[in-house]
């Protein structure tokens, strides 16, 4: 059964066959990320794949994470390209380093997990939001229900966390 | 299994040349299909070289949105052809193909090859998926973890590395900004160029907005058109018309680890060419101290300062100083893009830089110079607006190819004998 949603007017559409995008997809609508676990070398990844990029093998579990992290870059689009986009620029796409295996198997290695900066009920970050947000924000993921069983995770400021007294943003230097 | 031994005669060094080349206008409308443009491009790099449609055996082709096949232009052409073969990609894939061109006619299988690509860039196809091809399918696959966050353009796809490049070593947009000023210059002496005008820091800085750090100045422009270069062996280059740009070495879609998703392995204001300089320059027997002229790739500002960067042309985090020096501008040390580049002068995903630097090795770019009584350009080196663009005495030339912060691809040239 393929699994079927919509974010911001768009369908989403997981075909069966994609068994580790459907399982991704369904843990998000259950409010907590879980990343592909390698049942042999015992680390995770992201996105998804069909192998451990660091041993090959195929076979691996799901495991939960934090879904905390810092920004480790992004950019601010001014000039959308989709155009359910247009009404909500300027709008940030975040690059963000998890807190787990940061710098592991390698020194520049980490998970780096892509998404929209959104406000705490998961709905596009304002002007006044999107300024404020830059290299070092801590931040936490929120997810979005697509319906259909899934739900798309995003990222929101950290409310909780500390911040840096700076963040970097485009123009600090 | 990453070191190349470049000390062996199987790298192939100075054993091919590209020996002609071939252009349409730089258009936004070329009126006409990508069939006929390719035909047209094809013809005229044949035409070019001083050869026939007979002695033209092989035909190597590349797409990333919209491209024409090898099997269509050759029939139009009337050519039999002993070995094509057409491929999916965009940016760097010319450099690539020199490098399959050389190795299938070192294996018997052709001896000259075409190599073209055909694009109505801006009329029906336009990167990103806008213009008169869009349509809106739904999200799945990799779309899910990229186009579902309004991440669809090239600019939104690489501009985690240009803000991580400024984060890192305090790159400034103004230095960045260098670049397309520095190819404005150079389009404004090439008569081909769809914008030639002359354009300042200032004016770059403040064009609008469009994915930070890059404005629309700092965006290449979008085109139709289509472009060809004939590949061949330099003992067959001998009798030909044109003085050969030999090839000493060639890098084809060198990558970053995790090309599945390139951000996850840092440091992510690195890109390909920090890997691919490693089997370049080795293979070449000569390093960026001896290039004379570059063609380093200029998608946006960005790629081409990071791609002179990491091949090596400056320290690792200089790159800002590098552009901003002066050192790219015709008339100085090193120029880069003398026609112009993807900047200015148009969008080929690629091709027309090695072109260019085609030219620049005959000592015949096609520039305002005077035509002496020998039918060729008498060149000026005289800069100002307008004026010549051909670099004086160049025997070397580096072309950078670039797909992503991920892959890229590179050609290092000799004048021929």
């Amino acid at each position: 059964m393929p699994l079927e949603g919509e974010y911001m007017g768009r369908d989403v559409v997981i075909n069966d066959l994609d068994t580790a995008n459907q399982e991704f997809y369904s843990h998000c609508a259950t409010g907590t990320l879980h990343l592909q676990n390698c049942a042999s070398c015992d680390l995770m990844r992201y996105p998804t794949t069909t192998a451990c990029p660091w041993c090959a093998k195929a076979e691996y579990d799901w495991k939960p994470v934090s879904g905390r992290g810092t920004v480790h870059s992004y950019t601010e689009v001014h000039h959308a390209i989709d155009p359910v986009f247009r009404e909500h620029v300027p709008y940030h796409i975040l690059l963000v380093d998890l807190d787990e295996q940061l710098g592991q198997p390698t020194e520049h290695e980490a998970l780096r997990i892509n998404g929209n900066l959104v406000d705490a009920d998961g709905e596009m970050a304002g002007e006044d939001l999107v300024n404020t947000v830059g290299i070092g924000t801590r931040v936490r993921i929120v997810f979005k229900d697509m319906g259909g069983g899934i739900a798309l995770p995003l990222w929101t400021v950290d409310e909780e966390a500390e911040q840096p007294e700076t963040v970097w943003r485009y123009g600090s230097s | 299994m990453r070191d190349i031994d470049a000390t062996t005669d199987r790298n192939l060094r100075g054993k091919y040349a590209i020996v002609g080349i071939g252009e349409t206008e730089y258009t936004r409308g070329s009126g006409m299909t990508t069939r006929a443009l390719g035909t047209r491009a094809v013809r005229a790099a044949v035409e070019d070289a001083g050869l026939t449609f007979d002695d033209v055996d092989g035909m190597l082709s590349y797409s990333g949105n919209d491209s024409i096949p090898s099997t269509v232009v050759a029939g139009d052409l009337g050519m039999r052809l002993n070995f094509y073969m057409d491929c999916q990609g965009g940016g760097s894939s010319t450099e690539a193909l020199v490098g399959i061109a050389m190795g299938v006619i070192e294996a018997g299988l052709c001896n000259t090859v075409a190599i073209f690509r055909a694009m109505n860039g801006y009329s029906e196809f336009r990167i990103g998926g806008t213009g008169r091809s869009s349509g809106r399918s739904a999200l799945s696959g990799d779309a899910l973890f990229g186009r579902v966050y309004g991440q669809a353009s090239a600019g939104q796809n690489f501009a985690h590395s240009f803000m991580r490049h400024m984060y890192d070593y305090g790159t400034t947009p103004e230095q960045v900004a260098h670049v397309k000023v520095i190819h404005s210059e150079h389009a404004s002496n090439n008569p081909k160029a769809y914008y030639k005008n002359r354009v300042t820091v200032d004016d770059v800085l403040s064009s609008r907005m469009i994915c930070k750090p890059l404005h629309l100045l700092d965006c290449c422009v979008e085109t139709d058109n289509a472009n060809c270069i004939i590949v061949t062996s330099m003992e067959r280059a001998k009798d030909l018309r044109h003085t050969p740009a030999k090839i000493l070495a060639v890098v084809g879609r060198c990558s970053k680890p995790r090309m599945d998703n390139h951000y996850q392995h840092g440091p992510i204001s690195t890109v390909a060419g920090h890997y691919a300089r490693n089997i370049l320059w080795s293979n070449a027997g000569v390093g960026p101290e001896d290039i004379q002229v570059t063609g380093s790739y200029d998608a946006f500002t960005f790629t081409t300062m990071l791609q002179l960067e990491d091949y090596g042309f400056c320290k690792k985090g200089e790159g800002g100083d590098y552009v901003s020096s002066g050192v790219m501008r015709l008339g100085n040390k090193r120029p880069n893009n003398t026609s112009g580049g993807h900047l200015c002068e148009g969008y080929t995903h690629g091709i027309a830089m090695v072109i260019e630097n085609v030219r620049q090795l005959r000592h015949d770019i096609d520039d305002s110079c005077p035509i002496g009584e020998d039918g060729k350009r008498q060149h000026t080196h005289d800069y100002s607006e307008g004026g010549c663009r051909q670099v004086k005495d160049v025997e070397l030339s580096a072309n950078l190819g670039w797909a992503t912060p991920n892959t890229g691809s590179a050609l290092v040239m000799q004048r021929g004998d």
